[in-house]
């Protein structure tokens, strides 16, 4: 094989090798999930606690994953309990979900009932974590009653970027209105989902938690 | 119909005839040309299809003789080696059996010396003849008549006496020496077996050799058959690089299964060395190391079988000295050893990360982690496999190379099968277009039948008319 042969195969290789490796959807998926603290949803903080031991034992090596709380101002640092990108090493990976196990025990055992459900300002604290990680797919859940209560002076009427981001509810419970005029659930249902899609982003509503694997498709 | 090709809109039917009877008419002044129009088609079609099916032909005997030669050559090779490998039997047989020969023959001559002197020996003294009893008779005769005679008696009597000692002397002598000879020919039993066992190795050899000088001359025979690219040898060689395609396959794909295993073994644990979510192109870069693990065993094992000359794959390993073969081979062998210990352990380690895995799982679902009894078995059972399994890939090189030089031959006999179809195919179809236009004609002439027959007619009456008049203006049909 002469020198210039040798060159060109070299070239090729290497030429292969960025092409296979730089595939256009970056690898791992990203989940954040806000945790509704407000009011009554406080007793549903156990199911939530289910679907992240579920989501810690489906998600992979690489995979982001963090979890926030909904309360009267979610657009901040504070509420968020944990958030962690695990290793690409399976055993280190598995560690990180027993830490994250202990942490989210941790908060379920102390945490108190928030008067007001601030849940733009969750969502888009989300949003900015999975931009900054830049998982393949992105996707927020929201363990709510999508009932939002701002504080007095909040601004969170305008539109959101979700672009590329999935956003489901999770459990969303029946409040006291809902059961005189279920339309005022639908609506409310139906305002979120405007909201989301106007943002570039897809919106489900899961209330059977069973069929959560089928639509988040980790 | 079109309202336009109604010239009477009113009465259709009129229209109608009108046009069946101009196209009718169109059809009876255009039949002639039609007709050679028609021919002509049919037979371009069928003389084309004609040359193509004889250029396919022509193609396709052009790869059988290939095919042949491909066939006989590898057939004469395998012949060479086969008859090499068992001159080199017999020349290691000769080696190790008759090298001895010399020594072997010089103890059995020291053998036969020895048993020959001990023969000697035992030559049987016979005790002497009727004397002594003839003697003692007239002794005992003797001592009678001189009963009376006291002196005389005493003499005689004693001489009796001296002669009976005499005698029990020499039959004692006698039984000693019989007993000797009995000792010295039990003494010759060792060596009677020694000799014995000694020829019988001789027999072995020389009767293995002449086992392989058989099998030399059959091989030889087949050799000269395929020399002589006989018809026989060529269809013994099909038949038997079919079979070895049919055996190599099978093999390679239980090979493949076996591969497929190990790559399970090996393919979790590898992403703790390289990680688990880098990729290269659509695969997890963990699972393209483990497959490159698996490759590097395969091709040493193939340089491991090439170096011990058991393949004949590379020929530049072929044409290297025996000392570097052997470096090769040791060099490869260290190779695997090291492979087949980092994959026993890779496999360790993937049980350990599955036990991780379901700890996990169990904790997550809020149960108490437990560890299973015996766990340690499986673990073991991955440990050994994924140390046998590298050793077991080697031997992938036999079928392989079977596989590469049958395929050769299955695979240009099967474009000739192919071949031959498509020729017969291309003929089939170049005869049914010639009978197509005939039919086609027929068909034509169906069709305008009316002015067909009026002709007929108008010549069979003009014929009438004028007997003269040849009347042969064929209606043919065909």
């Amino acid at each position: 094989m002469n020198r210039l042969t040798f060159r060109r195969g070299c070239v090729a290789l290497a030429a292969a090798l960025l092409t296979a490796g730089c595939s256009g959807v970056p690898p791992g998926s990203g989940v954040f999930l806000l945790i509704d603290t407000s009011g009554t949803y406080a007793a549903e903080l156990d199911r939530a606690e289910s679907v992240i031991n579920y989501l810690l034992g489906t998600m992979d090596p690489g995979d982001s994953f963090g979890v926030a709380r909904i309360d009267g101002g979610s657009f901040s640092e504070k509420d968020i309990l944990i958030r962690v990108t695990f290793d690409e090493r399976p055993s280190v990976a598995n560690d990180e979900k027993r830490l994250f196990l202990e942490k989210v025990g941790a908060f379920t055992d102390t945490v108190r009932s928030a008067s007001h459900t601030d849940i733009t300002g969750g969502v888009l604290q989300a949003v900015e974590w999975l931009n900054e990680v830049g998982p393949g797919h992105k996707t927020v859940l929201i363990f709510s009653d999508m009932e939002e209560d701002l504080p007095e002076g909040f601004v969170r009427d305008f539109p959101m970027d979700l672009q590329g981001v999935r956003v489901i509810a999770l459990n969303v419970t029946k409040l006291g209105p809902d059961n005189v005029d279920p339309r005022v659930y639908a609506t409310r249902l139906d305002e979120w989902r405007e909201r989301v899609e106007s943002g570039g982003g897809q919106f489900a509503v899961i209330n059977d938690l069973e069929r959560l694997d089928i639509a988040l498709d980790l | 119909m079109p309202g336009w090709m109604m010239l009477w809109p009113e009465n259709p039917a009129l229209s109608v005839l009108f046009l069946l009877v101009t196209l009718i008419l169109f059809l009876y002044g255009a039949r002639a040309p039609a007709h050679r129009g028609i021919a002509g088609a049919a037979k371009a079609l069928n003389q084309g299809c004609k040359l193509t099916a004889q250029g396919i032909r022509s193609v396709q005997e052009r790869l059988a003789a290939r095919n042949r030669e491909v066939l006989l050559s590898e057939g004469l090779e395998d012949a060479e080696r086969q008859i090499d490998q068992e001159f080199q039997r017999i020349s290691s047989a000769v080696d190790r059996d008759l090298g001895g020969y010399p020594a072997l023959h010089r103890r059995l001559s020291d053998q036969v010396a020895r048993i020959d002197e001990d023969y000697r020996r035992v030559t049987d003294t016979p005790p002497a003849p009727d004397s002594w009893t003839q003697t003692l008779h007239a002794a005992g005769e003797l001592v009678e008549k001189a009963g009376t005679q006291p002196a005389a008696a005493k003499a005689v009597q004693a001489l009796q006496t001296a002669i009976e000692q005499a005698h029990d002397d020499a039959m004692d002598k006698y039984r000693q020496s019989s007993r000797d000879r009995h000792d010295l020919l039990a003494k010759m039993v060792p060596a009677w077996r020694s000799m014995s066992s000694t020829l019988t190795r001789v027999e072995k050899s020389v009767g293995g050799i002449f086992e392989r000088s058989r099998r030399i001359d059959e091989l030889m025979s087949e050799y000269r058959e395929i020399a002589a690219k006989s018809d026989v040898a060529e269809r013994k060689l099909t038949s038997s690089t079919l079979s070895q395609f049919v055996i190599a396959s099978f093999v390679l794909v239980v090979a493949s299964l076996g591969g497929f295993i190990n790559f399970q073994l090996i393919a979790l644990p590898m992403s703790e060395m390289v990680g688990a979510t880098s990729r290269l192109g659509s695969m997890q870069t963990s699972d393209v190391a483990a497959l490159v693990i698996i490759l590097i065993e395969i091709t040493m094992g193939l340089f491991l079988m090439e170096s011990l000359r058991i393949t004949r794959l590379f020929p530049v390993i072929g044409r290297l000295d025996a000392r570097s073969r052997r470096r090769m081979a040791f060099a490869t062998l260290s190779i695997l050893l090291i492979l087949a210990g980092i994959e026993s352990s890779l496999a360790y380690m993937r049980d350990m990360l599955a036990a991780d895995r379901m700890a996990l799982t169990q904790q997550l679902a809020g149960a108490t982690v437990q560890r299973p009894e015996f766990m340690w078995i499986p673990a073991v059972g991955q440990m050994v496999m994924g140390f046998i399994l590298p050793f077991a890939l080697t031997f992938v090189a036999i079928p392989l190379e079977s596989f590469i030089h049958s395929s050769r031959i299955v695979l240009g006999q099967v474009i000739v099968g192919a071949l031959r179809v498509v020729a017969f195919g291309v003929d089939m179809f170049g005869f049914a277009a010639d009978h197509a236009g005939k039919a086609l004609k027929n068909l034509y002439d169906v069709v305008v039948f009316l002015p067909l027959k009026i002709e007929d007619l108008v010549i069979q009456s003009r014929a009438a008319r004028v007997p003269t008049v040849s009347t042969d203006r064929s209606t043919s049909t065909a």
